[in-house]
């Protein structure tokens, strides 16, 4: 399937309406929970690190705290594992019901390939736009974490943002723009495979539209530790 | 590629298939999934024009046989031939070419859920085609209004009955006006008097629009209909009347057991038969 999904990439009929309605689909639809997400890990991350900083008289060093874990693993991790929930089980609950009524051989039979169809143009908004909403679960949930930082632990803004910059390094944001890249390539590629592997009538659809949600959650935290470890290899 | 496959047929194979010649060619095709055989050397030849009707038992290889013509599967053993093209080992790009000239309807109609009956019906000419948008939608009200749900064309497949599903599928199998129209089950599951206005369509195809089809079906009432009834058309209406002469003829049934076809004929010749054979027999009875 990936195979043919490069090929489809680069080879005619190539089906633009779907790839929009895909990134409105999965980019735009995931919007809000990955804003939910993001700003109420940032702000428990605030709460909890505050407490601990405090420990050792450091509360004004959270903005570093918060920036480096969000931008680095909680925003990526945290929203590939959203999508997987969300995006993934979909597709696979989609694909899967269109397998097991018929709808992909009608769709063959009609002349249309399904890859081109249904897996080229969501494979493409999964890269495009979790790596989008990637940036902006950080982005809140540094926002969150500045709220809870200077209602609750009364630190001053000045002194959070400045620590926010002070803890980010360029390295940390490029880890924090290529994972998502890959982690959207990854929970949509197991979506659409295990919901064209479908078979067995609505109770072939549930249990697909599980296998993805559990397999494609696995993978989102396994590939992150690959690409983590590969990345502190090559750029730092 | 196709035409390489077809230079290295047999020269009386290759006559068979010239022009006037039949339209699918099925010649000793084997098919098993895992230990299961489902066809047994099974050969029969469609006429341009003509209806094939398979019957059978559930399970007995009727809907395989469609999915084998359409190469969404391939035999293990044996030739398959559409249009004069070998199909069985083609690869599915070029298969692509060969289903321009099919149309498929489904079992339970198989309509795309997301997509308006105008969407569906409209599908191979909007997506595949790319026909102008305004020529596209005549057509598609055209083929509507040739099956009565010209009323329908902006509902969801949703908003309409188990008949009125079927017969967009219908429609949708016939929009890109294909040669050969293959029928899975087209009648299962719907009322008498539903069902006799599918096999209406289904004769009105083959008899005002010339095109070739294969009926799987287990509906007996379903299947004599088609076979042995014919259209006339004077202006804008249409007449059924009983098939007589050589129309009596270009409508044959074969009946498949255990993957093997166990009869191949007319439907009195399926009559006859079934006094001699106690299988055909029970199941016509």
């Amino acid at each position: 399937m990936i195979g043919k999904f490069f090929r489809g990439l680069v080879t005619r009929p190539f089906y633009y309406r779907d790839v929009i309605e895909q990134f409105e689909a999965i980019g735009v639809g995931s919007l809000t929970v990955v804003i939910l997400t993001g700003m109420f890990t940032g702000m428990v991350l605030a709460l909890q690190s505050g407490f601990t900083l405090d420990q050792f008289g450091a509360r004004s060093m959270v903005g570093r705290l918060v920036s480096a874990s969000i931008v680095k693993e909680l925003g990526p991790v945290l929203t590939g594992l959203m999508v997987a929930g969300r995006v993934g089980s979909g597709i696979a609950a989609e694909l899967g019901s269109m397998m097991v009524t018929d709808q992909i051989a009608a769709l063959r039979a009609l002349g249309t390939d399904p890859i081109r169809k249904l897996v080229v143009p969501r494979i493409l908004a999964g890269i495009v736009m979790v790596p989008i909403l990637t940036v902006i679960a950080s982005a809140i949930g540094i926002v969150g974490g500045w709220l809870v930082t200077s209602t609750l632990l009364r630190v001053a803004s000045s002194v959070y943002w400045n620590a926010v910059v002070q803890g980010l390094y360029m390295q940390d944001v490029w880890m924090g723009l290529i994972k998502p890249f890959v982690l959207g390539f990854t929970i949509v590629s197991i979506g659409c495979h295990v919901g064209l592997r479908t078979e067995g009538g609505t109770q072939g659809v549930g249990r697909s539209t599980t296998n993805a949600v559990v397999v494609s959650s696995v993978a989102v935290i396994a590939v992150d530790y690959l690409v983590t470890q590969l990345l502190i290899v090559l750029m730092y | 590629m196709a035409k390489e496959q077809a230079g290295h047929r047999p020269a009386l194979l290759d006559e068979a298939l010239g022009p006037g010649g039949p339209i699918i060619v099925f010649d000793n095709v084997w098919l098993a999934f895992d230990d299961k055989v489902i066809l047994r050397n099974v050969s029969f030849t469609l006429q341009t024009g003509h209806t094939k009707i398979f019957l059978g038992a559930s399970g007995a290889g009727k809907s395989t046989i469609l999915r084998l013509i359409l190469g969404l599967l391939k035999p293990d053993e044996g030739r398959i031939f559409v249009n004069g093209e070998e199909t069985d080992r083609m690869p599915e790009d070029d298969l692509m070419a060969v289903r321009a000239d099919l149309g498929m309807v489904f079992q339970e109609g198989a309509l795309f859920d997301s997509l308006t009956v105008r969407e569906n019906v409209g599908y191979k000419l909007f997506e595949e085609l790319r026909w102008p948008t305004e020529q596209a939608n005549a057509r598609v009200e055209e083929v509507l209004g040739f099956i009565g749900l010209s009323d329908y064309i902006d509902r969801m497949p949703s908003e309409l009955s188990g008949g009125q599903r079927r017969r967009v599928a219908i429609a949708r199998a016939m929009a890109a006006k294909p040669r050969i129209l293959l029928y899975d089950e087209p009648t299962t599951g719907l009322d008498p008097i539903t069902a006799l206005t599918v096999d209406e369509e289904i004769v009105k195809l083959r008899d005002v629009e010339g095109v070739s089809s294969i009926v799987v079906t287990h509906q007996l009432r379903d299947a004599f209909f088609i076979a042995e009834h014919t259209v006339a058309r004077s202006g804008r209406d249409v007449t059924f009347d009983r098939a007589a002469g050589h129309k009596a003829y270009e409508a044959e049934f074969i009946m498949l057991r255990d993957g093997r076809i166990a009869f191949e004929g007319t439907a009195d010749e399926l009559r006859a038969f079934a006094l001699q054979d106690e299988y055909v027999h029970s199941f016509l009875s």
